[in-house]
């Protein structure tokens, strides 16, 4: 049988030095970005932190970590792993699992734990 | 392959952190906080909160991005510019490694309070995590002669060498009323500076139930307390770092899931390394360059940036909220 897939990876495997430039680039940039936001998150971290705030200040700037690491979890997929640059089944055949499965277990999961907690608040354990 | 390897990975380590975020939710006792309990570098002590991770994730991401420009580099067939990289990665790599051989020691070890389960008052039965400095000890008097010991021997050693043989007392229930019962069995007071700016924060209710809201003790009260407990002989009034049955940072939950997902984490960083270590004797020996292309390449790069990946999620759970 022919493997085309060797063939198809030949074909894009290979970029000319002058595209390299633009491909660091984009790199360096990329890494700045990711650098930047791990700062921020460490300084919020430092001074406005779980022990610091709390109430609906808190709240916010937990949603703010989940998205800023949303953030760096699609550079990191997108970009260094090359998956932007894909063929669009393989990007979705690797990505709906997650929208699927892991949503659900993430909700499913915190939903039945504050259930328990308060069960055992109330009843004693 | 590589890509269904990961994404099978990814969902391990998804349920990993959803069993996580589970307990936490579950548990009665106040969860421990990141930036109370990393707050420490090496040689500089604590008062740090958060930049030893920061370096640790910022060692990772440098690491993510030569491995980057490596496979880039390959894509021009450029064989040095390829080694070059990897080695830049493969001694990321190993500082990363490093980096977490010192915090999982310095977590195991703990500080030099422990926790406190407190004895008296309205606190009964809770337990308290310790902040301020500890008052260095400076010498052991013997009271009581034991195998190696005479009556009036004055037992001086370096603070850290006097208190390794304090925790250990304290931890076997050997401390009491101010006399410490040594190794060799003999019985000795202690001479120590005063501890300063010492508080106990209350984390753990006596009930069953959940606290309503963290207490803090302050100042003499807050020393009355802990060395009340420390005085008391009692077996575990005293928590010291962490092991897998208890850790004086937070519910017993805490470490397990610390000691597992970061140590699953660490071993797949482990793994990359010595992957990355094969390829790069690879590329050095021409295999790749014979070949025509370097996709080897591009799959460790793909597994190392997976670890990477990894990384920010678990910084951000277990460091971070």
């Amino acid at each position: 049988m022919e493997r085309d897939d060797i063939i198809e990876y030949s074909l894009d495997a290979h970029h000319s030095e002058e595209q390299g430039k633009k491909i660091r680039r984009k790199i360096w940039l990329v890494t700045a970005i990711l650098t930047a936001i791990t700062a921020i998150e460490v300084v919020v971290g430092m001074y406005f932190g779980r022990s610091l705030t709390s109430g609906m200040v808190w709240q916010s700037i937990k949603w703010g970590y989940v998205a800023l690491t949303l953030v760096k979890a699609g550079y990191i997929v997108l970009v260094f792993m090359h998956l932007g640059d894909e063929r669009k089944v393989l990007k979705y055949v690797i990505l709906i699992p997650y929208f699927i499965f892991i949503v659900y277990l993430i909700f499913i999961g915190l939903t039945e734990a504050n259930a328990v907690h308060s069960a055992w608040e109330t009843y004693g354990g | 392959m590589m890509w269904f390897f990961l994404v099978s990975d990814a969902l391990t380590f998804s349920g990993l952190l959803v069993a996580y975020g589970y307990t936490r939710h579950t548990t009665q006792a106040a969860w421990p906080i990141g930036e109370e309990t990393f707050d420490s570098l090496p040689f500089l002590g604590h008062g740090y909160p958060l930049m030893y991770v920061a370096l640790m994730t910022f060692i990772l991401i440098v690491s993510s991005v030569t491995m980057v420009l490596a496979v880039e580099a390959g894509h021009r067939m450029d064989k040095k510019g390829v080694m070059k990289w990897m080695i830049a990665t493969i001694i990321g790599g190993f500082f990363f490694l490093g980096s977490q051989a010192w915090e999982w020691s310095h977590f195991i070890h703990g500080s030099h309070f422990g926790s406190v389960e407190i004895l008296s008052g309205e606190h009964t039965g809770s337990r308290a995590i310790v902040k301020g400095h500890f008052g260095e000890l400076e010498s052991f008097t013997v009271v009581q002669a034991g195998k190696h010991h005479k009556v009036g021997d004055v037992i001086k050693e370096t603070p850290d060498e006097l208190f390794h043989h304090f925790r250990t007392a304290v931890m076997n229930g050997q401390v009491k009323d101010g006399k410490i019962t040594l190794h060799d069995g003999s019985v000795a007071t202690w001479k120590r500076h005063h501890d300063e700016h010492m508080e106990l924060i209350v984390k753990t209710d006596g009930t069953e139930h959940s606290l309503a809201k963290v207490t803090k003790i302050h100042g003499k009260d807050a020393e009355a307390k802990y060395w009340e407990s420390v005085n008391s002989g009692k077996k575990g009034a005293i928590i010291y770092g962490a092991d897998l049955q208890s850790n004086e940072y937070g519910p017993s939950q805490y470490g397990q899931f610390f000691f597992f997902i970061t140590g699953f984490h660490g071993f797949h960083v482990f793994s990359g390394v010595m992957i990355n270590i094969l390829i790069f004797l690879g590329v050095s020996r021409g295999t790749y360059h014979k070949r025509g292309h370097y996709e080897m390449v591009e799959k460790t790069g793909l597994y190392w940036h997976f670890v990477d990946l990894v990384w920010v999620f678990v910084f951000t759970f277990f460091y971070l909220v």
